[in-house]
């Protein structure tokens, strides 16, 4: 089966002026399959977020290159950049920083289908429609970001991202301010929106129990290496590397 | 317990900033209807000569005095309050939106443009505004439209640096890229989402500017860069009357007055905007 998102030797290096050079996602390599669900998981500041980053073409790569469904979208821009962002969504790790504070939620859950022409009538259901299976009644749709819980604001945070429905969506931690009960809809309606619309995931997180659960493969990254990568059950029962023993260690 | 008495005291204190900020709404909103019927309310035409009543002191029919061609002073001071009030509102008006749309753009989009201007900028704001605006008011040659532009040439940086700054640190916060994924393009990025939150440090500075560009403005009509006499205009009214001013002090001191009521609320309305907008304030929508 074809990728459908393949990285590449991917590298980010932020040049500090005068400090040095600060590596921060180091020749990662992966693919992404369509209607999988790939785990990543590593310690805080190892590179998880910024991996998100470069695949959504938010910052540049200062090296290698990403391939969806077999495209180079390394270097993409303008009118190229919507279609792909077509196709490929990310829930943001800080839900209430992600939202426009000046905007209603469903200003900001709306927007991607508005930019595709999608008429106003229309978008409104959408979006009531998209509340409704993140768990939210319609009331909040006239709310603003900063008149809800952080909780209620990652679940609009989903619902903006699956808004236009992309093919691959990045979960940056997106159900980590979520409570087990909250928590236990919005996977279900992930794995349900896997089944129907084959969504390929990058599922970013801290719970390793979510992730063995969910995902088929995972990938552990330590100081923006990837350390270790196989099926969940692989890397929790028998992990190979230093680094991934003391994380299931901790957990455990 | 506690909360309740902040939750109070945080009330009241907005309640409080709602009431003068209506307060002064209400009195600039006099001051600008005033000087938009001056004509109207004028007791006398202001431009209408009367050598036998020259330089008459302030009395019960003319209230400010009269000046060496028998011109009615208040007359004079209202319809000039006019050219005064409302070439400083377009000039902060044209400045405010000029160095915001170019400081928008400079810190969205970086690069050489961005330096480029933001050098020019930096020289402007090296000298003293109102000598530089001499300059170019001079070079220009005389009349208030000059003046105002020579003003907007010089002061447009202001605006300019508060919006590339404001644009800097919200551009590359998460809510901006959470609009790019959702496919917006530059323009719209910017324009509904950039600017509505960048506008209320920019409204303030643009308030709270008011009042020096109405006096750099009398200022520069006073030294014969502004409006041409016989045109009534409070800066080249009080440098008239300057070689008078021992013997016919109310020669210079009307338009004064007008020049010092209209600072003054212009700056406490701007202070009043300020407090309302500050974050701390926590508004109820
Ligand atoms: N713009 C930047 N300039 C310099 N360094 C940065 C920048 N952005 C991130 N970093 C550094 O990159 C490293 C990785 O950051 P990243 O946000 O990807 O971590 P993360 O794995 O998502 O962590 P967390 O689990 O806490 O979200 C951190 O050490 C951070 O300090
Ligand atoms: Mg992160």
């Amino acid at each position: 089966m074809e990728p459908i998102l393949d990285i590449k030797d991917l590298t980010k290096t932020f040049r500090n002026r005068g400090k040095s050079d600060l590596t921060v996602v180091d020749h990662v390599s992966f693919q992404l399959y369509p209607g999988e669900i790939l785990g990543v998981v590593g310690e805080s500041g190892s590179g998880k977020s910024t991996i998100a980053k470069l695949i959504t073409r938010l910052i540049d790569a200062t090296e290698g290159s990403i391939f969806m469904n077999g495209r180079d979208i390394t270097h993409a821009k303008g009118a190229q950049l919507k279609d792909i962002y077509q196709q490929l969504q990310m829930v943001f790790q800080n839900p209430v920083g992600s939202f426009d504070p000046r905007r209603t939620l469903g200003d900001g859950i709306g927007e991607s289908l508005r930019n595709h022409g999608v008429p106003k009538e229309k978008c409104r259901e959408r979006v009531i429609r998209l509340l409704e299976q993140c768990g939210l009644s319609e009331e909040f749709a006239g709310r603003y970001p900063h008149e809800v819980s952080g909780g209620q604001c990652q679940r609009a945070a989903i619902a903006r991202a699956l808004a236009i429905e992309p093919k691959i969506l990045i979960c940056d931690e997106a159900t980590s301010a979520l409570d087990v009960t909250v928590q236990k809809q919005i996977v279900e309606l992930l794995l349900s929106l896997q089944k129907a619309n084959g969504l390929s995931y990058l599922f970013i997180c801290h719970n390793l129990a979510l992730v063995q659960m969910l995902c088929s493969r995972v990938l552990v990254l330590y100081d923006g290496k990837i350390v270790e990568s196989g099926t969940p059950d692989e890397v929790i029962l028998s992990p190979k590397s230093e680094y991934t023993k003391c994380l299931v260690d901790a957990v455990l | 317990m506690n909360e309740t008495v902040t939750v109070r005291t945080q009330k009241i204190k907005s309640n409080h900033a709602k009431r003068r900020l209506c307060v002064f709404l209400v009195l600039t909103a006099l001051l600008l209807l005033t000087a938009l019927f001056s004509m109207q309310l004028a007791p006398y035409d202001p431009y209408a000569q009367n050598l036998e009543e020259a330089m008459q002191p302030p009395s019960v029919r003319h209230i400010m005095g009269t000046d060496q061609h028998g011109r009615d002073m208040f007359s004079r001071v209202l319809v000039g309050g006019r050219t005064s009030i409302f070439a400083t509102l377009a000039l902060v008006a044209v400045i405010s939106v000029f160095g915001t749309c170019v400081g928008t753009l400079c810190g969205y989009y970086g690069g050489k443009l961005d330096s480029v201007i933001m050098r020019i900028s930096d020289v402007c704001l090296a000298f003293p505004g109102l000598v530089f605006a001499m300059a170019v008011a001079a070079l220009l040659g005389g009349g208030i439209s000059n003046a105002v532009l020579a003003l907007a040439v010089v002061s447009w940086p202001k605006y300019s640096r508060v919006a590339r700054s404001q644009t800097l640190a919200l551009k590359d916060g998460p809510f901006i890229s959470a609009v790019r994924l959702a496919g917006s393009s530059s323009i719209q990025v910017v324009s509904r989402h950039i600017l509505p939150n960048i506008l209320g440090p920019i409204l303030v500075t643009a308030m709270l500017d008011i009042g020096t560009m109405m006096m750099e403005l009398a200022g520069l009509s006073f030294l014969g860069l502004g409006a041409v006499p016989p045109t009534a205009e409070w800066g080249n009214m009080m440098s008239t009357g300057r070689s008078m001013l021992q013997m016919y002090p109310w020669i210079v001191l009307s338009p004064g007055i007008g020049i010092f009521i209209s600072v003054v609320l212009f700056n406490l309305l701007g202070d009043t905007v300020r407090d309302y907008l500050d974050p701390r304030n926590s508004r109820s929508r």
